[in-house]
């Protein structure tokens, strides 16, 4: 067998490729910290390797996740990652089963049939080569719907498709050319050797009928192995670098490495195993409500990619977390943008083509900010007390929620003290949010003593912002529930008595709360025993996003009244009575925007909580008297 | 004469309605005035007097009930004009309940809401028994009886500018105009009627555009002893003794303040008519980022749709005094009859 000249892009591209991923991933091991260095080599011998191999084979090939949100999405993503790796497979297979000699170079699997023209007319061979034609027309199929969705992304379910640099278009076109040219170069070979099988060999005996066939066919082999060459090499600069990068994230999530809260290798292999299939633009309310489509998190991810300034794209996201929640990659998008807010500002610069492809990591200089400090708030000597009530600034704005957990909490007999009655100091989520740990951490101290030193076993907020931040970032004695969570407890433990309410209402997940926190069966439960629960389009992990969300440092008000407007149109789909969610500025936030009545959680619960005798009397006395009223 | 037979139109019986139906009446012009409410005479109604000069508004009322008592002008009440479209060389009016009227043009004076408190929850309005509204001050003007809910005397009374108004958190970045120059009217009457209430302004800026609005303003401090506080009321609670308390920051004197009132009366802004919403919305008319109707041109063009034969007056355009609103309406008309007699 003889060397030829054409399969040299398709070598070079192929060795340049294998060397340019080992060393890359090598360095981001190298990287890593020495804890989490400890859990690669230790999910490796262990049962994460498995698990990783099962990920691999279930998303990355088969893409399940995208096939169950949308199956038309699914079958283009399996059938080009899928089949591909097959045909690879089963390529080397025929190359070491029927070819001359066992243990080929990869060239010689991938133009086998260059180097076996007459392969495949009887017998096994003639099965084998059914079943490699079929393999070939199952891409074909994946290539015209993603043509199909590059072009009219409705037509597949998607509302949006991502925008691409140059980089990624000419690796996206060299990607579209390799299967039809594959299977072109086959069709001519074997319309020239009268071999093939249903689809090469019928494609090759129509064109052998009026093309010299076999003086074009080294030209197909030629684009094939360029088309190849050109991918191979554009691949560590372009999005399809997630092919190589996806299988090391995985295996690194599997072993237990998380984000953290600042930039490391794990960020870096993050942002390159975006593969900006844009299901994030699609999921994004931003994107679909508001009609802002340029700060999702593909974007985002695209920018860190190539070291952009993405401080406007950064601080532009509700931080809902619903681009998490849909991620095929399963990338911590959240905590990512948080720590992109915690850097500061970047300085602005196009890539060279050489850092681009440079194997460490890059990061421009960042600029930073003057800091705040809360130096002048006053040090407090709180009371002794079992349960702590903390309203929240937010909840301060919403009186009748207040009110009804006074009277909730009255009428279970609950002993409580009501830490921020007289206005409190922020619980740090905000700044947090923004990025501003240090500031946050000033304000997380001076709560921390005073619910420590109150002694205090249960915290209840009524803010699912404070909640989280209570949760994760404070180091508490004090269980900490959210005011959902503690109804729930008072109706379980049988000190809270309730009436039920002729109402039908449908539930609001706060972000902060459910994605958040969790938190989604105490809410329900408790709505349940007092009303009854309808179900709404959009529940649970994929709930909406109110539109007042902290977590978005530029967004205007009108953007945020079509958000809320959008949400509250999806959540009102079967007319309830009432719209309750369990979140102050969820609250406030579609209160500005529909007639329909929006609830606190604890409104709805205080209103069910029955009138004593005495006042039920005085109640019907007003009703004789305006009864008589009208009559006269 | 075949003109001044032509058929007017005009949506809503507000202050600019009356006015553009009656002056078209007079001039000869057969006239349609369709009025939601079971009356014309629209937010007036519920005010007790006007400033700048405390007129009782009956006065004003009275006036334009003998505007519109003509036999050219019909009233139909209880009905609101649902879509307005083009039909051959006219209008024709779709009303609520079915109807349809067949106009030669078409005068929109569907007017403003006042803005709903319950949106600035933390004002604490439907919450609080004593927090109120100036609507609800000029009814309890009307009774000729200021007092808390429970019937004792407020000592204490605070007025809460821009509520609703230049607030991004409402969506309502305009300046609703009228509420300044209401509050301090307000704050003079309490003033008069309960010398020993102390009556306190919160206001942001004091914005005292028309004539004679400064000079009120003045005669305020001067005579009667208004204190104003320039800062946003942050919210509002209630203690202990089941007093209101807001919390508010003093920005001249730059510190934050807290103080215990009787009775909170927030300065409700102007926002454009769910009615007028609704017909703007089924008649393809421009609404402008205040959501209020947008005409062709600030200047010139003020009073015109873009539609044919479709024209505005008053409040339905932008937030406006009584005066400014009833020479929008008299240009309406001017717009209506230079239309008609061009046709």
């Amino acid at each position: 067998m003889n060397f030829e000249l054409f399969t040299l892009p398709f070598n070079l591209g192929l060795y340049f490729i294998l060397i340019y991923s080992v060393v890359r991933i090598t360095i981001w091991f190298r990287d890593l910290s020495r804890s989490d260095k400890l859990r690669l080599q230790r999910g490796f011998f262990g049962r994460p390797f498995m698990d990783s191999l099962r990920e691999i084979f279930m998303e990355s090939l088969l893409h399940r996740k995208i096939f169950r949100k949308n199956p038309v999405l699914g079958y283009m993503h399996m059938s080009l990652a899928f089949g591909w790796f097959l045909l690879i497979v089963f390529g080397t297979f025929e190359a070491d089963f029927f070819g001359e000699k066992h243990l080929n170079p990869p060239s010689h699997a991938i133009f086998f049939r260059w180097f076996n023209p007459e392969h495949g007319a009887e017998g096994f061979a003639r099965i084998y080569s059914i079943w490699m034609d079929l393999l070939l027309a199952f891409i074909l199929s994946g290539l015209l719907l993603a043509i199909i969705k590059r072009f009219t992304p409705r037509l597949m379910g998607m509302k949006k498709t991502t925008k691409h640099t140059w980089t990624d278009r000419i690796a996206l076109i060299s990607l579209w050319l390799i299967f039809p040219s594959r299977l072109l170069a086959e069709s001519f070979t074997c319309g020239a050797h009268g071999s093939g099988s249903f689809l090469t060999g019928n494609l090759g005996n129509a064109l052998a009928s009026f093309l010299p066939v076999a003086d074009i066919a080294p030209w197909f082999w030629w684009l094939y192995s360029l088309s190849l060459g050109v991918f191979f090499f554009l691949l560590p600069i372009s999005r399809y670098f997630h092919i190589p990068v996806e299988l090391f994230l995985i295996f690194m999530r599997n072993s237990g490495i998380t984000t953290g809260d600042r930039h490391s290798s794990y960020t870096e292999v993050q942002t390159h195993a975006c593969s900006s299939c844009g299901i994030c633009i699609s999921t994004c309310q931003m994107s679909y409500a508001a009609g802002i489509h340029d700060i999702q998190s593909a974007y985002f991810i695209k920018g860190l990619r190539n070291d952009r300034d993405i401080a406007a794209i950064t601080a532009n996201c509700l931080m809902c977390g619903r681009c998490e929640e849909v991620c095929p990659v399963g990338i911590e998008l959240g905590p990512m943008r948080l720590i992109e807010r915690r850097q500061g500002e970047r300085s602005d610069r196009t890539l060279k083509l050489k850092e681009k492809y440079s194997l460490m990591r890059r990061r421009s200089t960042i600029e930073k900010r003057p800091t705040q400090s809360y130096s002048y708030l006053v040090r407090e000597e709180p009371e002794k007390a079992d349960v702590l009530f903390f309203a929240g600034c937010m909840t301060h704005l919403t009186p009748a929620v207040i009110a009804a957990m006074k009277k909730i909490m009255d009428s279970a007999g609950v002993i409580y003290r009501f830490m921020d009655e007289n206005g409190g100091v922020c619980c740090g989520r905000p700044l947090m949010l923004a990025g501003r740990d240090r500031e946050a951490r000033e304000l997380i101290n001076h709560n921390s003593d005073i619910i420590w030193k109150s002694g205090a076993q249960i915290l209840v907020t009524s803010c699912p912002i404070c909640y989280k931040v209570f949760r994760e970032s404070y180091y508490l004695e004090a269980r900490v529930m959210h005011h959902s969570e503690f109804i729930n407890l008072l109706i379980e433990e049988g000190s809270l008595r309730l009436g039920y309410l002729h109402k039908k209402v449908a539930y609001h997940d706060p972000c902060e709360l459910g994605r958040g926190s969790g938190i989604y069966e105490e809410p329900r439960a408790v709505i349940s025993y007092v009303a009854e629960l309808q179900s709404s389009a959009q529940e649970a992990n994929m709930s909406l996003c109110c539109g007042g969300s902290l977590g978005n440092l530029t967004l205007s008000s009108g953007k945020r009244a079509m958000i809320a407007a959008d949400a509250v149109r999806t959540l009102t789909l079967c007319s309830p009575d009432e719209l309750i969610t369990a979140c102050p500025l969820c609250k406030k936030t579609f209160v500005q925007v529909t007639k329909t009545k929006i609830s606190d959680i604890a409104e709805l619960v205080a209103a069910a909580i029955p009138a004593p005798k005495r006042e039920i009397a005085k109640r019907r006395t007003a009703k004789r008297y305006s009864g008589a009223i009208s009559n006269s | 004469m075949k003109t001044m037979s032509a058929h007017i139109v005009v949506a809503g019986g507000g202050v600019a309605g009356m006015e553009a139906a009656g002056t078209l009446a007079g001039m000869g012009y057969r006239v349609t005035m369709i009025e939601k409410d079971d009356a014309p005479g629209g937010h007036l109604l519920q005010w007790h007097a006007l400033f700048p000069d405390r007129r009782p508004a009956d006065e004003v009322i009275s006036h334009f009930r003998k505007h519109t008592e003509h036999p050219n002008l019909r009233i139909i009440t209880g009905t609101t004009v649902e879509k307005v479209r083009n039909h051959g060389s006219g209008v024709l009016v779709s009303l609520s309940g079915g109807a349809e009227e067949q106009a030669d043009a078409v005068i929109v004076a569907t007017g403003f809401e006042l803005f709903d408190a319950h949106r600035k929850e933390e004002y604490g309005y439907g919450i609080y028994d004593n927090v109120i509204t100036s609507a609800d001050l000029e009814a309890m003007f009307n009774r000729g009886l200021v007092a808390k809910a429970d019937g004792s005397v407020p000592s204490r009374i605070g007025l809460v500018h821009c509520v609703g108004s230049r607030d991004e958190k409402v969506n309502n970045n305009h300046c609703s105009k009228v509420c300044c120059v209401t509050a301090v009217k307000q704050a003079i009457e309490i003033r008069k009627m309960l010398p020993s209430c102390e009556v306190f302004c919160f206001y942001m800026d004091m914005r005292m555009y028309g004539p004679y609005y400064e000079e009120l303003y003045r005669e305020s401090q001067e005579y009667h002893n208004v204190n104003f506080i320039r800062g946003k009321v942050s919210e509002a609670s209630v203690n202990i003794n089941n007093r209101l308390v807001i919390k508010v920051e003093d920005t001249l004197a730059g510190r934050p303040l807290k103080m215990e009132l009787d009775i909170i009366v927030l300065m409700v802004g102007m926002e454009m008519a769910g009615a007028g919403m609704r017909l703007a919305e089924a008649s393809g008319m421009k609404r402008g980022i205040n959501r209020f109707l947008e005409s062709t041109d600030h200047h010139y063009g003020n009073n015109l749709s873009g539609l044919r034969g479709v024209f505005y007056a008053g409040t339905c355009t932008a937030p406006m005094n009584i005066t400014d609103t009833i020479s929008h309406a008299r240009a309406a008309v001017t717009e209506t009859v230079k239309y008609l007699n061009s046709r």
